[in-house]
């Protein structure tokens, strides 16, 4: 039994940085109504920032996730005005072929500059683990995953409670209403987008502490941030929390009463599941 | 008499042609014979990439060791990225830009892909490292394998675990086997399955659990391995799958007597070493290792600490030192042939006889499917941060710790 509660853990725990980094394309797509194809490579973009903060400076990357996580807002705030305002109202295809040219990028960018090898990142916790009852729990995971929830609930009280998130939040509900009452819908739509970006700044700074850094970890990034927001329901904050933690278990207990080898066969099955018997997502709204 | 030891104007023009000619035929005989141009592939970059770069450091010092031993060799160093496709498109580009004879490549898979293109071509592949058996029986004629298969890796490194129990008076109950699921992996699997029960183990083996070596997140596979309450555990690690093994095995206090591979890299790289720190002691690898006190090893230890002075020969001694055998092998095959002719070096290597070579074992041979089946091992434990030979007991430094001690009180 205690095996069991480890493992249901275990998946909760990683379940939540993964909710935490698909939050940054539910909130771009919830609000901007486009699809950022090129999620995986930002997160690996800030993985590799955290790794060379934490090898020049020694700086455990829970330290330096503020200043990542403002790095990628002014990247994303930047790519939103002077690139993606373009393609806003443009068919889907277009908009789909611009951010996967960015992705493309990015990623031979990192590659150029870091080559193919995996990144790791050593804390002086890596090796330990908390004693809860009669489970463990591995350090690094808790560490990740508190602050994971610690920022989806800052953000969630930005955007229920701040007079900026209100006015972001009309953008996404009623866009002719909001530029009816003379919101600058393209100031909100970039900082919009340089939220979700900072989002997915922090959740790769968390992630590294879990996983070496690679570029070629971009590609399964973003499979498994769509993977998260489809069965949470996409734009919907809540829904990628959930998405997360379903899929963090489900992968686990996979791969534990069946053969790891079959953990991303639980993710696609819960996919299609989801798409066939609910397609909004879980905690999507119908349209 | 003063007028006859003149030399005249022809003679001095006869005299220079001649002293010109004399001059030039000595050039002409000192000239050598072009070098044996060798195309190496290898896994520098990607998952693989400690291995490969540990191999390309022996094919850095092998063209002045083999000139002192009296062979030419020009080489030409490719990476496959440790993907498969690539090894085959690599092993392609390098015969057509005129390599006389392929050496590699570390992995099987990509090896494999790369015996298909040898084959096709008719040019010679001398293996460094790779064990899949079915590479050479497959029936091909240009195909060497100067390295063990899984079978006789496994069917070694099995005894040296009875032997080791049998040093150390300590036997564990229950054994598990977690293996990296690629060719090399699978290939140590069948080869498990097949020996385990027919060689008298005295552990039952309660499991298998295959992984992806790329796999960034092994605590499932850890938390079955607990779950399973084995006491020993048998893995088929590759690289970094190792580092992130064992942090997991201490994450989850999980303890087992030992941790034994029968003959797979990743637990005798440096990057484990600076991985892991203390954690990286008493873990076990039974595989072919180098005799350290051949002459011809001491060589290949001084120009690698020449050429390399930040890394440990010790350390990189098995892929520096199959490495560099295999390139030995393919000059000295072009020599006995006196030709570069990728055919005519194929039928010298044949006839490989090599008996002062680097790893242990008897002579370097190849059998009619191009297998040396003259390759022994050692049990290799980390001790200190450094790979030591531990049984069998004639080429033992140290003795073996066995059961290891706890992951407690030791320090990354």
């Amino acid at each position: 039994m205690e095996v069991y509660l480890d493992i249901v853990a275990s998946g909760v725990l990683t379940g939540l940085v993964y909710g935490l980094m698909a939050l940054g394309l539910s909130v771009i797509f919830g609000v901007v109504r486009v699809v950022n194809f090129a999620h995986g490579e930002l997160t690996v973009a800030a993985m590799y920032m955290a790794w060379v903060m934490a090898g020049s400076l020694g700086a455990d990357p829970l330290l330096t996730l503020p200043v990542i996580a403002a790095a990628l807002f002014a990247v994303g705030y930047l790519l939103q005005r002077h690139l993606v305002e373009r393609f806003i109202g443009r068919p889907e295809h277009e908009q789909f072929m611009l951010l996967l040219a960015v992705s493309i990028i990015i990623l031979n960018g990192l590659l150029l500059v870091y080559g193919p090898d995996a990144r790791h990142v050593q804390v002086e916790y890596a090796y330990d683990s908390f004693e809860l009852g009669p489970m463990l729990l591995d350090t690094v995971r808790v560490y990740a995953a508190g602050a994971a929830v610690a920022l989806a609930l800052g953000l969630y009280l930005f955007f229920r409670f701040t007079d900026l998130g209100t006015a972001i939040r009309a953008c996404a509900d009623n866009l002719l209403g909001a530029q009816v009452v003379g919101l600058d819908v393209r100031r909100l739509y970039a900082l919009t987008f340089g939220i979700g970006c900072a989002v997915v700044g922090a959740s790769g700074t968390l992630m590294v502490l879990m996983r070496d850094a690679t570029p070629q970890l971009a590609v399964q990034l973003t499979l498994l941030a769509f993977i998260v927001v489809i069965i949470g329901g996409l734009g919907s904050m809540a829904g990628a929390l959930v998405g997360g933690v379903l899929i963090g278990v489900s992968e686990a207990l996979a791969g534990f009463l069946l053969t790891p080898s079959l953990k991303s066969l639980f993710s696609y099955g819960l996919l299609i599941l989801v798409l066939l018997l609910r397609p909004e997502g879980l905690m999507g709204k119908r349209t | 008499m003063t007028d006859r030891l003149r030399p005249s104007r022809r003679t001095l023009i006869q005299g220079a042609a001649a002293a010109g000619l004399a001059a030039a035929l000595p050039l002409r005989a000192r000239a050598q014979a072009p070098a044996l141009k060798i195309g190496v592939i290898l896994p520098r970059s990607g998952y693989l990439a400690p291995a490969g770069q540990s191999c390309q450091r022996g094919v850095d010092i092998a063209p002045q060791v083999l000139s002192d031993l009296g062979h030419r060799v020009e080489v030409v160093s490719v990476d496959f990225e440790s993907n498969v496709d690539l090894a085959r498109t690599q092993a392609e580009k390098l015969i057509a830009d005129g390599a006389q004879v392929l050496v590699g490549a570390f992995d099987s898979g990509g090896t494999s892909a790369i015996a298909q293109v040898c084959e096709q071509k008719a040019v010679p592949l001398v293996i460094n490292v790779a064990a899949a058996p079915q590479i050479t029986e497959q029936g091909f004629k240009y195909v060497f394998r100067n390295f063990p298969t899984s079978v006789m890796l496994v069917r070694n490194g099995l005894a040296l675990m009875k032997e080791m129990f049998k040093a150390t008076n300590v036997t564990p109950k229950s054994g598990i086997f977690i293996h990296a699921n690629d060719t090399f992996g699978q290939a140590n699997r069948q080869a498990i399955d097949r020996l385990f029960p027919t060689l008298d183990m005295p552990f039952k083996l309660t499991d298998a659990i295959a992984y992806d070596p790329r796999a960034q997140d092994l605590s499932v596979e850890v938390a079955k391995c607990k779950a399973s309450g084995a006491d020993f555990v048998i893995v088929t690690t590759r690289a970094g799958d190792a580092i992130r093994l064992i942090r997991e095995m201490v994450k989850q206090r999980y303890e087992p007597k030992g941790i034994v591979s029968p003959g797979s890299p990743g637990m005798y790289d440096q990057e484990f070493y600076d991985g892991l720190g203390g954690y990286s002691d008493y873990t076990i690898t039974n595989l072919p290792w180098p005799n350290f006190n051949a002459p011809i090893t001491k060589r290949l230890g001084d120009a690698f600490a020449k050429r390399f002075p930040q890394n440990r020969f010790g350390v990189d001694a098995f892929n520096v030192g199959f490495t560099f055998e295999a390139m030995l092998v393919a000059a000295d095959a072009s020599k006995r042939a006196g030709s570069r002719d990728p055919r005519a070096i194929a039928e010298a290597l044949r006839s490989t006889d090599i008996a002062d070579h680097v790893m242990t074992g008897g002579t370097i041979s190849f059998d009619a499917k191009g297998q040396n089946n003259n390759i022994g091992s050692a049990t290799v434990q980390n001790l200190k941060k450094t790979p030591t030979v531990v049984l069998p007991r004639e080429a033992a430094t140290a003795k073996p710790v066995f059961p290891m001690p706890g992951w407690r009180g030791r320090q990354a």
